[in-house]
């Protein structure tokens, strides 16, 4: 399977369209396309971490300075900036635009990935954390812009997660 | 000796007795004060100089947080914000849950090596009061990233507690940012 060109394309078109200038992202195979469009991009900010959990303060920074930030992130990765997430966002009400791949779910076939892609959804609902699915490319441009404006109006973090329908090409 | 240059500079502290002290002496709007998430006061340092280049940055913090995001001084070194100020008070100790040892104990782990090793070019070692006053008065001056290790004595306050709720700290921070925007 290889990831989708066109419609990683179309989802950074989105993270343009909705006006973002900046984005922290650790690197993985379905945003990998994506992060070669911010790193060629002039007016794009991109900020890679070391591990997930440093763009949690990233964004807080970010967000205090009054800058348009995302982020994005593996599922695996989200887990692992847990505290971050809820010692820092979630307390102190800082919003976090998170765009995740969702790997390990449906129609995987490695077997590393599994765990984490099926606990995912589950961790989000029991932080509370507003996500929705991203499967199509017609619909994900307007669901990265109302993910944004969510997460500043709630001061929430707030996820959108990228499927396998979305990334990777149609057999 | 760090607190009257601390007036025009986003300050950024971790939790414990580093916050309470710094609110002890008088709480300030452009002073934020983690209080959890360990590790993050200089990711949140770093989002801060990175987009707003004109303002100088002050993160402190302890070798317990920095011990637990060694990552962010990599993180650091690569974007290398010539606005921040990282200072890591080393006592040693996970004062303010116990007292227990950490891995700076005795020389074990050397943080000033870790940052150098990161890539950091501007990295001072300081174990007295003078050494830290020179040291920070070269790194707020200098337009570079800087990061101080000093080691400390693991004393804290008698007391914590702050009259400021944390969301109230973040909203009237932001605040004050958005007023010097220039």
């Amino acid at each position: 399977m290889s990831v989708s060109y066109e419609n990683s394309k179309i989802v950074y078109q989105g993270i343009k369209d909705a006006g973002i200038t900046s984005l922290s992202a650790l690197p993985e195979t379905w945003l990998g396309l994506l992060l070669q469009h911010a790193d060629r991009d002039p007016d794009m900010r991109l900020i890679q971490v070391a591990k997930e959990e440093e763009a949690i303060g990233i964004a807080a920074g970010a967000y205090f300075a009054g800058e348009r930030h995302i982020l994005l992130m593996q599922n695996h990765g989200f887990l692992a900036a847990m505290n971050g997430i809820v010692s820092l966002a979630l307390l102190y009400g800082i919003p976090l635009c998170m765009l995740i791949a969702l790997r390990g779910h449906w129609g995987e076939p490695y077997p590393w990935h599994t765990r984490g892609g099926i606990v995912t959804e589950g961790v989000l609902r029991a932080l509370n954390i507003p996500f929705e699915y991203a499967r199509s490319p017609n619909a994900v441009g307007r669901q990265i812009r109302e993910a944004y404006t969510l997460s500043q109006s709630a001061l929430s973090p707030i996820a959108l997660l990228l499927t396998r329908d979305l990334m990777e090409e149609a057999l | 000796m760090l607190y009257p240059e601390l007036g025009d500079k986003l300050v950024v502290t971790i939790m414990g007795a580093c916050a309470q002290e710094l609110y002890d002496r008088g709480h300030k709007e452009n002073f934020f004060y983690l209080q959890h998430a360990m590790g993050l006061a200089s990711s949140i340092g770093l989002g801060l100089a990175l987009h707003l280049p004109h303002e100088k940055i002050v993160v402190l913090d302890g070798d317990g947080s920095v011990l637990m995001n060694l990552g962010t001084l990599a993180t650091l070194a690569r974007y290398r914000p010539r606005n921040l100020v990282h200072v890591i008070f080393d006592n040693g100790s996970l004062l303010s849950t116990g007292g227990f040892d950490s891995h700076t104990t005795s020389g074990i782990t050397d943080l000033a090596a870790i940052a150098r090793g990161a890539g950091v070019e501007h990295v001072a070692a300081v174990d007295s009061v003078v050494a830290f006053g020179e040291a920070a008065i070269e790194a707020f001056a200098r337009d570079d990233l800087s990061v101080i290790v000093a080691k400390v004595a693991a004393v804290g306050p008698n007391h914590y507690g702050m009259d400021l709720q944390l969301p109230e700290n973040a909203f009237r921070f932001k605040r004050w940012i958005a007023g010097r925007k220039p």
